[in-house]
């Protein structure tokens, strides 16, 4: 089956366009609203796999190693992304523990997880099993993928404890950084080129 | 020139895939991903309105009621969203303090003034670059959406982090979760407006 493909739609006012050829690094706008219509792909699928399996090294790291600790008198206690989540269940705001949790855990796990099974078979030139449901799950997880803001907050919460004892930051705070670069790179520009390649 | 309507080439956008769809082959769902496809998002406005007008009321007991409770040796606080900010800039932390108020703050409110100002101005016939600002801040809302989840994430760290006899204790209160409830009750309504709508009195307009 073929689709009209030769033409892009800009989402946010419905003009229609041509699709341009672009070079590298190069993206559209659309000329009646200035939004981006089309990017060219920064990435090659080995190199998009590569990351995403990166990601997902990232994120086990991030699920089971300390993103800071505090020290007082010799005592020392730290805390997981895990943790954060959990430290809210507690008391009438449980809630937002699964809304936490949710948003820094349950879907970044999904979207790596999804996007290295994905890429791994763009590889092969094939599509993957799952490959439909998964490229819409992954668009409309998209917002909810909060990583980068925990990593604001976990800066700011460095800078609220440091007058009254020693914060650091740990190996997860960097691992942390890392994935969340990752996820909105590869997530929100390369994988929906995917669409594009060949059936 | 100017480039024509999706719908003047009886094609409409799928929101999933972002593929062209042509409405002779197929008008309800997208040929490629499967997506139902809409000319406009269904009841974007009334949805808009309602998740925005919950987002406000709840954004009253957000900013009344406290967001953490600190006790240490020497003092005990539970401080609201806005209490937070002034102890931090008077403990001499005006960056953070600035940071904790443009997300709690400075953002919902920028959310709320400008999902008011597209709703109520949607419908109105005004020029080209009228419709081209209002767009652009439909595209500031979907970036700066979610940065205000940044008090929720402290909270939590916070709560993990200070658990102990030597360090003190911290624990989140209610205030915590009315505010994630406004902040994805904007979200979604952000998520429900249709940017197209802007354009759609304006067509014959050029
Ligand atoms: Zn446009
Ligand atoms: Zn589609």
């Amino acid at each position: 089956m073929s689709y009209p493909s030769d033409i892009i739609i800009c989402e946010y006012c419905d003009s229609a366009y041509h699709r341009p050829q672009l070079a590298r690094n190069q993206k559209a706008t659309c000329q009646r609203c200035g939004g981006i219509i089309a990017r060219h792909r920064m990435l090659s699928i080995d190199q998009a796999l590569a990351l995403s399996v990166t990601a997902a090294l990232m994120m086990a790291v991030v699920c089971f190693v300390p993103v800071l600790f505090i020290r007082v008198q010799g005592q020392v206690h730290s805390a997981t992304l895990l943790d954060a989540s959990l430290a809210l269940a507690q008391g009438p705001i449980g809630l937002m523990a699964l809304t936490v949790a949710f948003a820094t855990l349950t879907v970044p796990i999904l979207q790596v997880s999804m996007m290295t099974w994905l890429f791994a078979f763009a590889r092969k030139h094939q599509r993957a099993p799952g490959f439909r449901w998964q490229m819409r799950a992954l668009e409309a997880l998209r917002p909810w993928s909060m990583l980068e803001v925990f990593l604001l907050g976990a800066l700011v919460s460095v800078v609220k404890l440091s007058g009254r004892l020693d914060v650091f930051p740990a190996v997860g705070l960097f691992a942390l950084a890392a994935l969340s670069m990752l996820i909105i790179g590869l997530a929100g520009r390369d994988l929906p080129l995917l669409w594009n390649d060949a059936r | 020139m100017n480039p024509p309507f999706a719908a003047d080439l009886n094609l409409r956008l799928c929101h999933s895939c972002k593929l062209s769809c042509s409405l002779d082959q197929s008008p309800d769902s997208c040929p490629r991903c499967g997506a139902r496809l809409h000319h406009r998002k269904p009841n974007a406005l009334s949805r808009t309105w309602a998740l925005m007008i919950a987002a406000l009321v709840l954004y009253i007991p957000a900013n009344l009621l406290p967001i953490m409770h600190t006790s240490s040796l020497y003092k005990e606080s539970s401080p609201t969203i806005l209490g937070s900010v002034v102890q931090l800039w008077r403990g001499g932390s005006w960056d953070i303090a600035a940071i904790i108020f443009i997300a709690s703050i400075g953002v919902p409110v920028t959310k709320f003034l400008v999902l008011t100002l597209l709703l109520v101005t949607v419908q109105t016939r005004r020029n080209l670059a009228s419709c081209r600002d209002r767009t652009r801040l439909f595209r500031a809302l979907e970036l700066i959406g979610y940065w205000s989840m940044l008090d929720v994430f402290v909270a939590g760290l916070l709560s993990a982090l200070v658990q102990f006899g030597v360090f003190g204790v911290i624990e989140p209160r209610l205030g915590i979760l009315f505010f994630g409830i406004v902040v994805i009750l904007t979200m979604l309504a952000t998520l429900s407006f249709d940017p197209r709508l802007i354009w759609d009195n304006n067509h014959d307009h050029e």
